[in-house]
């Protein structure tokens, strides 16, 4: 009897007029725990009574506590008919297993009802007590945290990263059953409800099993879907990602001290002494196997030094072939010996072999890492597969479903592997279903690893070893390629890179990950979408199944023909969080790919587009084409001035001449012969880029580039993105507005084409983000974060769209104050603030550590230009802020290449700017209200505050429905009320777990169906998200101490607990 | 291409105060999207009809839903439904509540009764106020009417304090209240020219000064109904009409006080008997309900109107009551002077407030 569940009523409030009669309610409650069911008395003619029950006190096993939910149902009493429901109360108990979270749920409970919504509200409280089992052989995971986050949770280190978990378990749909045709709408509703509540119970039990079974603590970045596949069943998946975590505290020295990382870590520095100054140590051992790219410059004959040589990445994919076959194999890769240039490729093999060890699918559903966790990103990986729906026989052997998942991921993974990496990060999977098809769609972002997050007990995610093993500095290492540049998997103009111009660099990045904390980038972020809709013949079966199926390449390959071709119009090389959607609906195909589009100045600048026409000589035509290139150039032009593109090192270059030009490729070839005469070839090939040139042969490519020009970019003082932060905005103020927002466009005319087709669903989208914008025009300056758009075709000619996003204020004025404001804004945690800090540290001094060592090899010319180049950034930033004394005392440093004192310097100057630019950001915030009231954010962070404490995850599904459409303000009025309702159930389900904010909040599933004939209308709602405890920034005491970085770190983190 | 839905909803409330005024005053969604366009909505920002037509009907909506909880203000601060910061929902409140005099002038003294509500159409189109916005405002009134009628205790912190409104709202409910229950008369052509501030005021002094309240503050309807006993002693005050000796020692003494002092002395020398007749009436008569609905009435017609053909100036008129009370107090054969100030309190601030044009 491992659990004691305990609950008791306390009042009700504002319930509804039950008795026409007397205008009031005889009330009581029913509540109910796996089979156990308690009820109160009856509080006789009142709209508000007062319970005030005993406790009710349920023992069970922590399996059902895992599972169940409390279900309490308030009820009106009638002596001589049945008594009439008056609504339920689902409380998932599940925050109260594990210890660092809530400890008791207590509060006030809108009582819902699936037919009437809200119906008056009830105070609850309810209490567990857990016995220790030590039955090794239990079927429940209480104490396994999950966090809907896609990164690591505020507050938390992630000891170990172990890996992808992934479940899922399947049921018959109540709503299909013989039985539903004699019950109620309600009991059927309830039904539903009821199990997929027991089903989701049951599969993060199950995941957290697995977790255990890896030896970890906790599932993030945890993803929950639901596939209604209708008369063959329900299905309830998820997948997350297994973390070991540790909280944050004071006393612990996670971060004070490196020590704690074994020396198994072969690559780890010798100088692990806290504040010590790294580098002053390092000077004399520079020899030393532990900093590895410190004793290249001895070895390497010929440059670049660092990138890979061909043999060695050879070798990697040759051992890659053997998949999950052979864990160990990597490591025997003697042949590499001292060869210490192919150090990419020794990384590559010891965390592929450390994460095939441990599991079968490298995969990550984070988006955003620790610092030095991500060292390079191959690009977007996606695998998407058509198939037909059967019914479900056996409930308990999911095999189907499961072998469909194993099977793309399968794909996915050899795509990763066939883009030279071990990991895919950013990981998600999807379902579009109509009728018996279902498209199984998975997508990330291929990427290598550090291989210290695999190992165990190795790792320290601030540590000050952080400059260990990589030699690329941490604002452009992830945009290095990882795959062999003679043997690329796809067609891709290289260049070196602009920033090191050590290792190369593809034209273009896509990726689904959130952008890096430390990446360089130029100017603003950009929300791009690209829309497509195509036509699609009516068929059942196989054949529907295949016409789909051919159609996807097409689609993919147009949407990303869009993505780069918008892409280019803002002048931005990058994307970040790109997510395509892929719908099916009977008669069309919807696709949507979403991404936010930034300018990495580590990348090319971006050439501009170029229209050719088929037909020279036709005047008309001609005339024609150089219109519409002037309106690109215009275009182009204007975009780079709202979004500040402006990379300090080729201002001059590209402004005013988007076409890639002579002068600007001249210029690439002038400064990469600075350094090589072989580079000067690979430029050559690189000149010779036709991927921006626009045929116009015929009406339809008028019309797409027609298209591509009507997007309008955001009004003045609006900013818009998809990723958790917005590229180039830190300083964010503490003003914020979730919203969710759905649109259904009925297709009036039947006959559309293609083209028109497209028009309309492009229009639809873009009007929802004009109107986006317009009623959010109070809140300029402002961004909207974390746009999630969702498309789905619910019947035949019509087309829905919902989107959730989060507009976020931020200080217009300093907008370019990146240095100084950076690592508070992101919403950090004040320890994480500073061990920030301390990476920037290291990473700065593991830079200069090489370029001092460069010298000495004699390669002087390059390590010149590219402290030159940075300084010139540098000089760029100091100009656009003054307070950036951090940034500045690092160059000095640097021109003086006196280590040791620019340590000190540093270490004595910087707590204070951050002191000084926190007090002056606190000093504004305070004038925020202070209500008592729950936010609700889709991001992981919420500006100006600091998490103080996770209190549980929030998983709700609810089912709204009703037969008087007309009478609640037609389906908008209808769908307008049920999302209120479900905002007001999610906050009181926060609240009364001590919570005062939901982070990562996310509406995963939004089904309407509606029947207006019949004035009826049904819609089922699925959000989470993770319920924390908050508090302004500006309560926490003042770290302007000039004390040393770890000391302010601990102090710190004593606020935490 | 039919919009078949379209919705959009924050975690805290989306409003506009313009659209909210819109929505009170009210537009159907079509027409307040056209006053929006006209006011420049589109101008400042680069929207559409469309756009404007999407914004004006999630907000018309999301009032609709809020219009439940506005009729019981207190249920708004603890309803989950919707996330209000305080301001706002006190700014709901207050708007919800407010009303426009023109209207609230038309049904003042009203009988708050379904036979009244039938007749907001005549009045609607009397004042230009939309008959929805009419219907919010007669509801109001008697949704107020009918919570107040029962409570104990003060009537304009009893209105304050049930529905969350400023001190300036209440006090107006209060008058409108107090009309109501009272059945004044303020619909008469000779009455036209008074507005509702006037009237309210007046409502106030009455309040204040001659209900039950004044004495004792914890009967039911103490704020709502005249003090019996006290309309009962303004009887006595017969005697200073009665008695021709007090009547010409009263207007000696006023008289010598004036002599000099205003341009209007002969008319008010001439006067006096009439003017004293008048007011001294009006107290004794006010035990008769029929006579006290006719209370602004009798005091336009006995005394304002007299003065006003003499061309009294307000400083005139001051100066005549204040002397006209002071000097009842000499009278040595006069012994009610106690309810005589009670009397006279109100009587002079009232006319006070009641003499313009």
């Amino acid at each position: 009897m491992p659990g004691k569940l305990k609950a008791k009523i306390v009042a009700g409030r504002h319930l509804p007029v039950m008795d026409r009669a007397s205008d009031l309610t005889d009330a009581f409650v029913e509540v109910k725990f796996g089979n156990t069911t308690f009820k109160t008395d009856v509080y006789p003619k009142s709209l508000n009574p007062q319970w005030n029950s005993e406790w009710f006190k349920f023992e069970v096993d922590d399996e059902d506590l895992q599972d169940e939910p409390l279900q309490i149902t308030v009820l009106d009493h009638d002596t001589y008919s049945a008594n009439d429901a008056i609504g339920k109360v689902y409380i998932d108990i599940d925050p109260l297993l594990y210890s660092e979270a809530a400890s008791v749920i207590s509060g006030w409970f809108p009582i819902y009802d699936t037919i009437h919504g809200i119906r008056g509200e009830i105070n609850v409280l309810v209490k567990v007590e857990l016995f220790n089992d030590l039955n090794r052989f239990r079927q429940s995971s209480c104490g396994v945290k999950f966090f809907c986050t896609t990164s690591i949770p505020k507050g938390y280190r992630a000891a170990i990263v172990h890996g992808f978990v992934e479940e899922l378990v399947v049921n018959e749909d109540p709503e299909y059953q013989w039985i539903d045709r004699i019950r109620t709408p309600r009991a059927s509703n309830e039904a539903r409800q009821r199990l997929i509540f027991l089903m989701s119970g049951e599969l993060q039990r199950k995941i957290g099993l697995k977790v255990l079974e890896m030896g970890g603590n906790a599932v993030v970045g945890y993803l929950q879907c639901f596939d209604l596949e209708g008369e063959s069943g329900l299905v309830v998946r998820a997948i997350g990602t297994a973390c070991t975590l540790e909280k944050l505290s004071s006393g612990s020295g996670t971060h004070t001290h490196p020590n704690t990382a074994p020396a198994s870590n072969a690559c780890n520095s010798p100088s692990k002494d806290g504040k010590e100054p790294v580098f002053g140590e390092d000077l004399p051992s520079s020899s030393g196997p532990s900093t590895p790219f410190r004793a290249l410059p001895t070895s390497s004959s010929s440059p670049p030094p660092f990138s890979p040589s061909k043999p060695c990445s050879r070798q990697s994919s040759s051992s890659d072939t053997d998949l999950s076959l052979t864990p160990k194999t990597g490591m025997g890769s003697g042949s590499m010996g001292k060869d210490a240039g192919p150090l990419k490729t020794l990384l590559r093999q010891q965390t592929q072999t450390a994460l095939e060890q441990r599991q079968e699918f490298p995969f990550f559903t984070l988006t955003s890492f620790p610092s030095g966790f991500l060292l390079h990103v191959g690009g977007v990986v996606s695998a998407r597969s058509v198939k037909l729906l059967d019914r479900i026989h056996n409930p308990d052997e999911p095999e189907t479903r499961d072998a469909w998942w194993e099977e793309i991921r399968q794909e996915i993974k050899s795509h990763a592997k066939a883009l030279g990496c071990h990991a895919v990060v950013g990981y998600s999977e999807s379902t579009s279903i109509c009728e018996e098809v279902c498209i199984l769609s998975a997508s990330g972002t291929a990427a290598i690893l550090n291989p210290r997050y695999m190992r165990e007990g190795c790792l320290d995610l601030g540590g000050s070893d952080q400059r260990f093993e990589d030699p690329s500095p941490s604002s452009c290492g992830f945009c290095h390629i990882p795959y062999d540049e003679l043997n690329m998997p796809f067609p891709a103009q290289l260049t070196y890179c602009f920033h090191c111009r050590r290792q190369k660099v593809p034209d273009v990045l896509f990726t689904t990950i959130d952008l890096p904390s430390d990446a360089a980038i130029a100017g603003k972020g950009c929300f791009i979408q690209a829309r497509l809709c195509r036509l699609k013949k009516k068929g059942q079966g196989e054949a529907n199944a295949t016409a789909i199926s051919n159609q996807l390449p097409f689609m993919e390959y147009e949407l990303h023909t869009q993505l780069m071709n918008k892409l280019k119009l803002r002048s931005m090389n990058a994307l970040f969080g790109l997510s395509i959607q892929i719908s099916v609906g009977e008669n069309m195909l919807l696709g949507l790919a979403s991404a936010t589009g930034v300018y990495l100045t580590a990348l090319p600048a971006p050439g501009g587009i170029q229209i050719a026409g088929k037909t020279p000589g036709d005047l008309n035509t001609e005339q024609h084409i150089l219109n519409i290139q002037k309106r690109i150039n215009d275009t182009i032009a204007k975009n780079k001035e709202f979004y500040e593109v402006n990379p300090p090192d080729l201002t001059e270059e590209v402004v005013g001449s988007p076409i890639p030009e002579p002068r600007l490729r001249s210029r690439l070839f002038r400064s990469h012969s600075e350094s090589s005469d072989e580079l000067s070839e690979l430029d050559l090939s690189h000149g010779k880029k036709d991927a921006f040139v626009l045929e116009v042969d015929d009406t339809d490519a008028v019309e797409d580039i027609q298209s591509l020009l009507t997007d309008a970019s955001p009004p003045k003082g609006f900013y818009s993105c998809n990723t958790e932060t917005m590229p180039g905005i830190y300083n964010w103020t503490s003003a914020l507005q979730m919203f969710t927002s759905v649109r259904v466009l009925r297709l009036s005319n039947a006959n559309l084409s293609n083209q028109a087709l497209n028009k309309v669903f492009t229009d639809l989208c873009e009007n929802l983000l004009k109107s986006f914008y317009f009623k959010l025009r109070s809140m300029i300056p402002c961004c909207l974060s974390h746009l999630v758009f969702s498309v789905a075709v619910p019947e035949e000619d019509l087309i829905q769209v919902a989107v959730t996003a989060v507009a976020m204020t931020f200080d217009k004025d300093q907008t370019q104050d990146k240095p100084a404001e950076k690592p508070i804004t992101k919403g950090c945690s004040e320890a994480e603030d500073q061990l920030q800090f301390s990476l920037e540290l290291c990473t700065d001094s593991s830079s200069i550590n090489s370029q001092s060592s460069s010298k000495n090899s004699g390669v002087p010319e390059s390590s010149h230009l590219s402290t030159r180049d940075r300084c010139s950034t540098w000089l760029e930033l100091l100009r656009l802020k003054a307070h950036t004394i951090r940034r500045g005392s690092v160059k000095t440093s640097r021109r003086t290449q006196s280590l040791a004192h620019s340590v000190s310097s540093l270490e004595h100057s910087s707590p204070l700017t951050d002191g000084r630019s926190r007090s002056l950001r606190s000093s504004r915030s305070f004038g925020g209200s202070s209500v008592s009231v729950v936010k609700m954010t889709p991001l992981s962070f919420l500006p100006g505050t600091r998490i103080v404490k996770y209190v549980g995850i929030i998983n709700m599904f609810f089912i709204r429905e009703t037969t008087s459409l007309r009478e609640e303000g037609g389906v908008s009025g209808f769908l307008h009320s049920f999302v209120a309702e479900v905002f007001a159930m999610v906050r009181a389900h926060v609240a009364a777990l001590g919570g005062n904010a939901v982070v990562s909040y996310s509406m995963k599933d939004c089904v309407l169906m509606e029947n207006p004939n019949k004035n009826q209308c049904q819609c089922l709602i699925n959000v989470s998200g993770d319920a924390v405890i908050y508090i302004r920034e500006t309560d926490q005491e003042v770290t302007g101490s000039t004390a040393n970085i770890r000391l302010s770190c601990t102090s710190s983190a004593d606020g935490a607990t | 291409m039919a919009v078949e839905l379209d919705v959009f909803v924050g975690n805290t409330i989306i409003m506009s105060e313009e659209v909210y005024q819109l929505w009170l005053d009210g537009y159907t969604v079509n027409d307040a999207v056209k006053v929006r366009m006209e006011g420049g909505v589109l101008d400042e920002f680069d929207a559409k009809a469309d756009v404007v037509l999407s914004d004006t009907m999630d907000q018309y909506r999301t009032f609709q839903m809020c219009e439940r909880l506005l009729h019981s203000p207190t249920k708004l601060a603890n309803q989950l439904l919707f996330q209000i910061p305080p301001h706002r929902q006190a700014t709901l409140i207050e708007r919800y509540y407010a009303f426009d005099d023109v209207f609230v002038r038309e049904v003042l003294g009203k009988k708050l009764s379904k036979g009244t509500k039938k007749d907001l159409d005549d009045i609607s189109a009397k004042t230009g106020v939309m008959l929805k916005s009419c219907r919010r405002q007669f509801d109001n009134f008697k949704r107020v009417f009918k919570v107040v009628e029962e409570l104990k205790g003060p009537l304009v912190e009893n209105i304050r304090q049930h529905f969350l409104l400023s001190d300036k709202l209440a006090r107006d409910y209060a008058a409108i209240v107090f009309f109501a229950n009272n059945r004044f008369e303020t619909g008469k052509r000779k009455l036209q020219y008074l507005t509702f501030q006037d009237l309210a005021f007046c409502a106030g002094q009455l309040i204040n000064n001659w209900t039950v309240g004044a004495v004792d503050n914890m009967v039911e309807d103490m704020d709502v109904d005249l003090d019996k006993e006290f309309l009962q002693e303004l009887k006595e005050l017969k005697v200073l009409i009665t008695d021709k000796d007090l009547l010409d020692q009263h207007k000696s003494l006023v008289c010598t006080a004036l002599r000099g002092k205003t341009k209007a002395f002969n008319e008010m020398e001439a006067n006096f008997k009439n003017l004293s007749r008048g007011l001294v009436n009006i107290a004794t008569k006010l035990t008769n309900t029929k006579d006290v609905r006719d209370f602004f009435i009798d005091l336009v017609e006995k005394f304002i109107e007299p003065c006003r053909s003499d061309h009294w100036t307000a400083a005139d008129m001051k100066l005549y009551l204040t002397h006209y009370t002071n000097s009842a107090h000499i009278l040595d054969t006069f012994k009610h002077q106690v309810v005589w100030d009670r009397y006279m309190g109100v009587i002079k601030s009232c006319i006070f407030k009641m003499y313009h044009d």
